[in-house]
């Protein structure tokens, strides 16, 4: 068994009481964003602390991507959409459900880590969704 | 600071064109330019060249390829706006009087399907965050979530320019298409129909400047302004606002819209027509709103109220637009200003707008760069 690897580092951590982006918050001018850049992508300052955020959230935006866009490795169709988490974070990501009829703004979500693909080397490659955790 | 004047523009159509080379596109766009403005070798002292996907010194490969290199050189890549980009430069040369005579020109040859960005990282591609299509209809439905624009306004807009664009011999899309026939065409990403979206493809044009008035009725830049995008209003993962500006951050064509107004002691009350960035239904709204020509959240009405048909003041995309023309990345802007040139001097033939002297080209895109131009005469 190949052991699964993340899409790439400093996205996200599985801790014991469950996943989370790896976002940052300006102490400067308070905003924050992900993935977490060495400075703050609004304001300059260098004055940026991890600030992981999820897993709960509420989705804002949401369409569903029907045909492989160049690049992708994981099914066709797919959710994309904007998430809000608990503390402003907003953030683009893909959604586990596309039927849109189970979608609508203010659903609330939760963020999953699975896997997305089997890369070269057999290893599967987990990547970051949010997942719906009500009826629409 | 020195007026900036356009002496000569020519076109290659936009389309597919599978028999010619990029270079031999350029070619064909500076050729026509320099022809019209009676300049040639020897007559222009630096020369501009808007291109993203043509790769290594794709400018100077044209003037080799025409037997004009020699002069300073530069590409500039500044994603949907790169024509833009490099008019301002060459603008902002002879402004300055650096340069007398300078050649701008952009060129294209775009990947067939959805537009693939090394701006995107690898992982991104990978993760599925990179479609372009999916940010628009996000940004449509925010559009549509936030004001009162309606499914059926995205519709009108691309008829509006299909009809628009019949006029145009140098179009892609040379259809009328009506609002039913939009609606029901396939969705490629909800809620964006596929003929509300444009087609990227090929095609180039070309804008000699000079400080020498060719003319007493020439065609002046008045104003060139080019701006790249605060964090929070464009699209990406740490500042997902899906292109529509919060009340608290600028969007890239408000601020250059801003600047280009007042470099020409102008305001949009003043435009007679106008070639704004029509990449999908909803960017032509959201545009007419950051540029001011409806209110912020007044799209939806506007287009209900007719606005940006010919007869209205001022029209949007005579030419057809993008919806109609197709998008070749660096000749989009410098096709809009061909476009322009041609309405202020009264010679857009059938799609003519009456007693045009006042024009607005605008252009944005990846990165997020927002390019917005005024031209008068």
């Amino acid at each position: 068994m190949h052991e699964p690897r993340p899409i790439a580092p400093g996205l996200f951590v599985i801790g014991p009481d469950g996943p989370r982006l790896l976002a940052a918050r300006c102490s400067a001018c308070g905003q924050p964003h992900f993935p977490a850049e060495a400075v703050c992508p609004y304001c300059a300052a260098p004055e940026v602390r991890a600030a992981p955020a999820g897993p709960e959230g509420r989705l804002k935006l949401f369409t569903a991507v029907l045909t492989r866009p160049p690049g992708y490795r994981g099914d066709v169709p797919y959710g994309f959409g904007v998430v809000e988490l608990a503390d402003g974070l907003e953030v683009i990501t893909r959604l586990t459900e596309a039927r849109l009829d189970r979608l609508r703004p203010g659903l609330r979500v939760r963020l999953v880590i699975e896997p997305l693909f089997t890369d070269e080397d057999g290893r599967p490659v987990l990547s970051y969704a949010f997942r719906p955790e009500e009826e629409a | 600071m020195k007026p900036v004047y356009v002496a000569g523009v020519g076109i290659h159509a936009f389309g597919r064109f599978a028999d010619r080379s990029v270079t031999a596109l350029g070619a064909h766009a500076v050729r026509a330019a320099l022809a019209e403005a009676g300049l040639g070798r020897g007559d222009f002292q630096a020369a501009f060249c808007g291109t993203v996907y043509s790769g290594v010194a794709a400018g100077h490969k044209v003037l080799t390829a025409l037997g004009l290199s020699g002069v300073p050189t530069v590409n500039v890549e500044a994603g949907c706006a790169s024509g833009g980009a490099a008019l301002a430069l060459g603008a902002a040369q002879v402004a300055s009087g650096r340069y007398d005579t300078v050649l701008v020109f952009g060129m294209e040859k775009m990947p067939r399907g959805i537009i693939r960005s090394t701006f995107f990282e690898p992982w991104r591609e990978e993760a599925g965050l990179s479609p372009a299509p999916a940010y628009f209809a996000l940004r449509a439905q925010r559009l549509m979530m936030e004001s009162d624009v309606r499914l059926e306004d995205l519709a009108r807009v691309s008829a509006k320019n299909h009809r628009h664009g019949v006029q145009n011999p140098y179009a892609m899309y040379r259809k009328v298409l009506s609002v039913e026939e939009i609606l029901s065409s396939p969705v490629v990403c909800e809620p964006l129909r596929l003929l509300m979206l444009c087609a990227p493809n090929e095609g180039a044009a070309a804008v000699v400047l000079t400080a020498r008035q060719p003319g007493s009725r020439a065609v002046r830049v008045a104003a060139a302004a080019l701006r790249s995008h605060h964090a929070g209003s464009v699209l990406g993962e740490h500042t997902p606002m899906s292109g529509v500006a919060s009340a608290t951050v600028a969007a890239p064509t408000e601020m250059a819209a801003r600047d280009a107004y007042e470099e020409a002691g102008l305001g949009p009350a003043d435009l007679d027509v106008v070639e704004l960035q029509d990449t999908d239904s909803g960017r032509e709204i959201l545009s007419a709103e950051e540029l001011g020509l409806c209110a912020r959240g007044g799209g939806g009405r506007w287009v209900r109220d007719r606005g940006g048909e010919m007869g209205t003041r001022p029209p949007v995309n005579p030419s057809g637009g993008l919806l109609s023309k197709g998008e070749p990345l660096g000749a989009s802007a410098l096709g809009q200003v061909v476009e322009l040139t041609w309405q202020l001097r009264g010679a857009a033939g059938p799609r003519q707008v009456e007693a045009a002297r006042v024009a607005l080209a605008h252009t944005v895109g990846r990165g997020a760069n927002a390019c917005v131009l005024i031209l008068t005469r």
